[in-house]
C-alpha cells in the first residue's frame, strides 16, 4: 500500500516525457520542424487518450505514490476527455496561430503542460497533489494568455487572469490548510474519515469550507467569482480561449468532486446550499448579461458562466433527508453535462477561428451575418452547436439538461422541483441569444458576400464536432453509462 | 413496423440529402427530388390506413427498441385510431407544400425543400411516439426547421415573428418537460405513455400536471389568451410555412391534450373543464369577432384558425364520444381547409404581392377557375353542409347541446361569425367589379396550381360527403380514451 507504484501513473509519465520532447524539439524551430513538433504533440495526445481509454475500460481503482494519487474510472474518463479536448484544440489552433506567427514550440508545450496539470488534478487523492496540479495548469494558462505579448488587450487579460487566479489559488490553499488544521491530514480519504468521526472542530471546518468553495467557484468561473471570465475569453488569442474553455473545466469538475464529494461529503449539507446559490446566481447573471453582448467571444464567456451554473445543479442533491441515494444520479448527470458542453464549446470557438483570417479576428456577432449564404455547411454546424447549447432536442445539450433536471426532480422535494423550474426558465432566456446567432447567420444579409475559404483540416474537424453534437444527442446512452459507472465507482470507494 | 418508421425517416433522410446536394444552379433537380421524396413518404403511409384494424384497442404497427438505457427510454412507435389520420394528413400536406413552393421559391431551394421534408418527418414522429421522451424530442425538434423557414423565407417582419414563435412555444414546452420528468419519477422510471395513463396520482399532482401540459399545448393550439404568436407567424411565414403551421403544427397541441392531459390527469381535467370550455368559447366568439375586422387576408385566416381550434378543445372537454370524435374530425378537416385557404392567398400574393383585402376586388372576372376553388374552400371554412368543415362543427355542437344548452348556443354563434368574416372577405376579394389595375392583369391558375387545389378540393368534399371512414377508424380508440377519462385515478 505504501509503495511508490510508479507504474500506476504511466499515462502521466508518458505525457511528461512527450511534453519535454515537444519542448526540446520546438525550441527555435524552423517551419518544417514546427510541423514535426505539432504532429509529435498530436500523436502523443492520441496515444495518451488510448491509454486512458484502455484503463477506463479495465474499470479498476488503484492507489499509487503512497496513496497520493488514485487511478480510478472517473479520473481516466476526465483525463481522456481532457486529452481529446486538447487534441481538438491544437487542431483548430494550428492554422489560426500560423497565420499570426504565434505558432511556436511554446504554445504546444505549454498546452501539454496544462494537460499534465489537469491529469494530475483529476487523479489526486491528496490536497497537496490537487494544488500542485492546479498550479501547473494555471501557470501554463496564464503564460498562454499572454502569448500575443505585444497586444495590449491580451496582456491585460493575462494580468487579470494571473492576479485573480493567484488570489483564488490562495483562497483554495487557505481553505485546505484549515481542513488540515481541523483533521490533521491532507489525504482525502483520511479527511473524510476524520469528519465522519466527528473529532474535527466544526467551526474550523465550515470556515475552511467557505474558502474552498470560493476557490473552486473561481476556477469554474461561477458568479459572483466570474469577473475574469469575459475579459480573459475576449482578450486571449482565440486559440488560447479555446484551450481555457475546454479541458480546464473538466479539471475543475474533477477537483470539485475529489475535494467536496470524496473529502468533505460530511459537510455536504453546508456546501450544497452554497452551490445552489452559486448556480442560481450564475445562471441568472450569465444568461442576462449574454443578451447585451455584441462580441461573440464575450457572449460565449457569459454563456459559459450560465452553462456551468446549470451543470453545478447536479452537485446539489447530494444529501437529501440524510441519505445520499440521489447523489450518484446528480453527479453523473453533471459529468455528462460538462463533457458534452466542452465538446460543443470547442466547436463554437473552432468556428470563430475558422472565420478569422490574417489580420481579421471575426469576433463580433455581426461578422457572422449571412454566413448561411457564404458557407452553408459551416453555418449549419454552428447552428447545431447553438441549438445544442440552448437545449433543443435532438441535440446533445437537451439530454444533458434533461439529465440534470431529472436528478433534481427525483429528490421529490419541493425546493428542488422549484429549483428545476427556475433553471428551466433561465435557460429559456438563454435560448434567446443562441437563437440570435442563428438569426444573424441565416436571416441577415452578408456584408461581404465572398465565399469563405477556410482551412480544410478545420472544416473536417468542425464537421466531426458537429456530428458528435448530433450523434451524442440521438444516442446518448454510451457516454451516459460511462459517466454513471465512473461516478459510481469513485463514490463507493 | 417498417411503414411507420419509413414515414418518419424517409422524409428526414431525403431532407438531409437535399441539404447536402443543394446549389441554386440545380434547383430543378432539387424540386423533382423533393417531390419524389414527398410522394414516396406519402405512399408509405397508405398501408397504415389500409392495414389498420378498426376493432383493435391500443397501438398498432408498433416498434419497440431500447434507446437510452439509463433513463429506460425506448424508441417506441405506434399509432392508434386517433393518431393514424394525422400521420396521413402530415404526409399529404407535405406533398402539397412541395408543389406550392415549386416556382415561388427561387433562393436556396434545397434548404427550403429540405426543411419542409425534415419537418414532416418530425411531425409524424410526434404523432407516432409512444414514449414520453421520444414525444418531447420530436415535439421540440419541430421548432428548429419552422424557425428557419419563417426566418429565411418570410416577409419583412420575419425576424420578430420567428423569435416570437420559437420562444413562446419553447416556454410552454419547457414546463411540460418538468411535468414529463415528474411523471417519469412517479412511475418509478418509465417513459411509457400507456404506463402513465394507468398511474394513480393525487389531486394536487394532477392539477399541477394538468397546468404544465396546458402551458405547452395551449400555446401550440393556440388558445386564447396565448394565441398572439400565431397571427404574427402566419403573416410573416412563406405560404408553405403557413400551410404547415395551420394544417399540422396546431394539431400537435390538440393531439397533446388527447395523449397527455386527459388520460393522465382525468380528475383534474374534469375539475378544470369549465376553464377550458370558457377559454374555448372566448376563442370561438371573441376571436371570431376579431377576425371580422381584419384587413389582411392571412391574418383573417389565422384568426379563423384560432376560432376553429376552439371547437376542438371544446369537443375534448365535454367528455362524450360524439364531441371528441367531432373534435378530431374538425382537426383533420381544418387541416385541409385552412391549408387550402392559405394556398389560395399564396396564389394571389404571388401575382399581386399584397395580402390586403382592399388591394383586390372582382378576381372572379379575371381568374374564374381559381375563384371557384377559392369559394369552395371559403364555404368549407364557414361550415357549409357537404364540405369537410361542416361535419366536425356539427358533431361538436350536437354533443355540446347534450352537455349544456347555453354553451352550445354560444358555440353555434361561431357558425354565424365564421360565415360572416369568410363570406365578407370573399365578397370583397372575389366578387364585384374590377377596379384595380393589378387585378385586371391577373392570369388564371396554371396546371400546377390547379392540381394542388384540386387535390385539396377532393379531400374537402370527400370528407364532407362521406365522413364514415374517418369516424370508423377512431371509434374504438376514442371510446377507450373516454373510458380512461371517466375513471378516477385519485390515490
Amino acid at each position: 500500500m505504501n509503495q511508490l507504484n510508479w507504474l500506476i501513473v504511466y499515462p502521466e509519465i508518458f505525457l511528461l516525457l512527450m511534453t519535454s520532447v515537444v519542448a526540446l524539439v520546438g525550441v527555435n524551430a524552423s517551419e518544417s520542424r514546427l510541423n514535426l513538433t505539432f504532429w509529435i504533440a498530436e500523436v502523443s495526445l492520441g496515444i495518451l487518450a488510448l491509454m486512458h481509454l484502455n484503463l477506463l475500460q479495465s474499470g479498476a481503482t488503484v492507489y499509487g505514490m503512497q496513496r497520493m494519487v488514485v487511478a480510478d474510472p472517473l479520473g481516466h474518463l476526465l483525463a481522456l476527455a481532457a486529452a481529446i479536448a486538447t487534441m481538438i484544440t491544437l487542431g483548430f489552433a494550428r492554422p489560426y496561430l500560423k497565420s499570426r506567427d504565434l505558432l511556436k514550440g511554446e504554445f504546444l508545450s505549454l498546452a501539454m503542460f496544462s494537460l499534465l496539470g489537469i491529469s494530475v488534478m483529476v487523479s489526486a487523492n491528496n490536497f497537496l497533489v490537487v494544488y500542485v496540479g492546479l498550479e501547473l495548469m494555471s501557470l501554463s494558462l496564464y503564460a498562454l494568455t499572454a502569448l500575443r505579448r505585444d497586444h495590449a488587450v491580451s496582456t491585460e487579460a493575462a494580468m487579470k487572469y494571473f492576479v485573480l487566479g493567484a488570489l483564488a489559488s490562495g483562497f483554495l490553499l487557505y481553505g485546505l490548510s484549515m481542513m488540515y488544521g481541523a483533521t490533521g491530514t491532507l489525504d482525502i480519504p483520511y479527511v473524510f474519515d476524520a469528519i465522519h468521526k466527528g473529532t474535527a472542530a466544526p467551526q474550523v471546518l465550515t470556515f475552511g469550507l467557505v474558502f474552498i468553495v470560493a476557490g473552486l467557484a473561481f476556477k469554474l468561473g461561477l458568479a459572483p467569482f466570474h469577473m475574469w471570465v469575459p475579459d480573459v475569453y475576449q482578450g486571449a488569442p482565440t486559440a488560447v480561449t479555446l484551450l481555457i474553455s475546454g479541458a480546464p473545466k473538466l479539471a475543475a469538475f474533477g477537483i470539485t468532486f475529489r475535494i467536496l464529494v470524496e473529502g468533505l461529503s460530511g459537510l455536504a449539507t453546508d456546501w450544497q446550499e452554497m452551490l445552489i446559490v452559486l448556480s442560481v446566481v450564475s445562471m441568472s447573471l450569465g444568461n442576462l448579461a449574454a443578451i447585451a453582448q455584441s462580441n461573440l467571444k464575450r457572449l460565449l464567456a457569459y454563456s459559459a458562466i450560465a452553462q456551468l451554473g446549470f451543470m453545478l445543479l447536479g452537485f446539489t442533491p447530494t444529501v437529501i433527508n440524510l441519505s445520499t441515494a440521489n447523489a450518484v444520479n446528480g453527479y453523473s448527470s453533471a459529468l455528462f453535462y460538462l463533457i458534452t458542453y466542452v465538446l460543443t464549446t470547442l466547436g463554437t470557438f473552432g468556428l470563430v477561428m475558422y472565420l478569422s483570417r490574417h489580420g481579421f479576428e471575426s469576433e463580433e456577432i455581426s461578422d457572422l451575418a449571412g454566413l448561411g449564404k457564404r458557407a452553408p455547411w459551416i453555418a449549419g454546424v454552428m447552428s447545431l452547436f447553438m441549438f445544442s447549447l440552448a437545449g433543443i432536442p435532438p441535440l446533445v445539450g437537451f439530454y444533458a439538461k434533461f439529465a440534470v433536471l431529472q436528478a433534481l426532480v427525483s429528490t421529490g422535494i419541493k425546493g428542488y422541483i422549484i429549483l428545476a423550474v427556475i433553471a428551466v426558465l433561465l435557460s429559456l432566456i438563454g435560448a434567446y441569444y443562441y437563437l440570435r446567432i442563428v438569426k444573424t447567420m441565416f436571416f441577415d444579409e452578408p456584408v461581404d458576400a465572398s465565399p469563405i475559404r477556410g482551412d480544410t483540416g478545420t472544416t473536417v474537424l468542425l464537421a466531426l464536432n458537429g456530428l458528435a453534437a448530433l450523434g451524442f444527442g440521438l444516442m446518448p446512452d454510451g457516454l451516459m453509462s460511462a459517466c454513471r459507472d465512473a461516478v459510481l465507482k469513485a463514490f463507493s470507494t | 413496423m417498417i411503414f411507420l418508421n419509413m414515414a418518419i425517416w424517409l422524409p428526414i433522410l431525403a431532407g438531409v440529402v437535399l441539404l447536402a446536394i443543394g446549389r441554386d444552379e440545380n434547383a430543378p433537380t432539387v424540386r423533382w427530388l423533393a417531390l419524389a421524396a414527398a410522394v414516396a413518404s406519402f405512399l408509405v403511409t397508405i398501408p397504415l390506413i389500409t392495414g389498420f384494424d378498426n376493432a383493435k384497442v391500443g397501438m398498432q404497427f408498433e416498434t419497440r427498441l431500447t434507446w437510452i438505457e439509463r433513463f429506460n427510454a425506448t424508441y417506441h412507435l405506434g399509432v392508434d385510431g386517433i393518431s393514424v389520420w394525422f400521420v396521413l394528413l402530415t404526409a399529404f400536406i407535405t406533398v402539397i407544400v412541395v408543389i406550392a413552393g415549386w416556382e415561388v421559391i427561387t433562393k436556396r431551394v434545397n434548404q427550403y425543400m429540405g426543411a419542409f421534408l425534415i419537418l414532416s418527418g418530425l411531425m409524424i414522429g410526434v404523432f407516432a411516439a409512444v414514449d414520453g421522451l421520444l414525444f418531447y424530442t420530436f415535439f421540440e425538434a419541430t421548432l428548429i426547421p419552422m424557425y428557419i423557414i419563417i426566418g429565411v423565407w418570410g416577409g419583412p417582419n420575419r425576424i420578430y415573428a420567428s423569435f416570437k414563435f420559437f420562444l413562446y412555444t419553447l416556454l410552454g414546452s419547457l414546463l411540460m418537460l418538468v411535468a414529463i420528468v415528474y411523471l417519469y419519477i412517479q412511475s418509478q422510471g418509465s417513459f411509457d405513455i400507456p404506463t402513465w395513463h394507468a398511474l394513480k396520482l393525487s389531486m394536487e399532482a394532477q392539477t399541477l400536471l394538468f397546468f404544465a401540459f396546458l402551458a405547452a399545448f395551449s400555446v401550440k393550439v393556440p388558445m386564447w389568451p396565448v394565441h398572439t404568436w400565431l397571427p404574427d407567424a402566419h403573416v410573416e411565414a412563406p405560404t408553405g410555412g403557413s400551410v404547415v403551421l395551420a394544417a399540422i403544427m396546431l394539431k400537435l397541441g390538440a393531439y397533446g391534450f388527447l395523449r397527455f392531459s386527459l388520460p393522465i390527469a382525468p380528475d383534474a381535467s374534469h375539475h378544470w373543464a369549465w376553464l377550458i370550455i370558457a377559454l374555448s368559447l372566448i376563442a370561438v366568439v371573441y376571436i371570431g369577432l376579431v377576425a371580422l375586422v381584419q384587413t389582411d387576408m392571412k391574418k383573417l385566416v389565422a384568426y379563423s384558425s384560432i376560432a376553429h381550434m376552439g371547437f376542438c378543445t371544446l369537443g375534448f372537454f365535454i367528455f362524450n364520444s360524439l364531441g371528441m370524435q367531432g373534435a378530431i374530425v374538425q382537426m383533420i378537416s381544418h387541416g385541409f381547409v385552412s391549408g387550402a385557404m392559405f394556398l389560395c392567398i399564396g396564389v394571389l400574393y404571388d401575382r399581386v404581392h399584397s395580402r390586403d383585402i382592399a388591394a383586390y376586388g372582382g378576381v372572379v372576372n379575371t381568374m374564374p377557375m381559381f375563384a371557384s376553388f377559392a369559394v369552395l374552400f371559403a364555404m368549407a371554412n364557414c361550415g357549409l353542409p357537404g364540405t369537410a368543415g361542416f361535419v366536425g362543427e356539427w358533431m361538436v355542437i350536437l354533443a355540446t347541446t347534450g352537455f349544456n344548452f347555453w354553451v352550445a348556443a354560444l358555440a353555434a354563434t361561431a357558425l354565424v361569425f365564421g360565415a360572416a368574416y369568410t363570406l365578407w372577405m370573399v365578397k370583397r376579394v372575389y366578387f364585384g367589379p374590377v377596379t384595380k389595375g393589378s387585378v385586371s392583369r391577373l392570369k388564371d391558375i396554371n396546371a400546377r396550381e390547379f392540381f394542388m387545389l384540386a387535390l385539396l378540393a377532393i379531400a374537402v368534399l370527400a370528407m364532407g360527403l362521406y365522413p364514415k371512414p374517418f369516424t370508423d377508424v377512431m371509434q374504438v380508440s376514442v371510446d377507450e380514451l373516454l373510458k380512461h377519462v371517466a375513471q378516477s385515478k385519485l390515490l
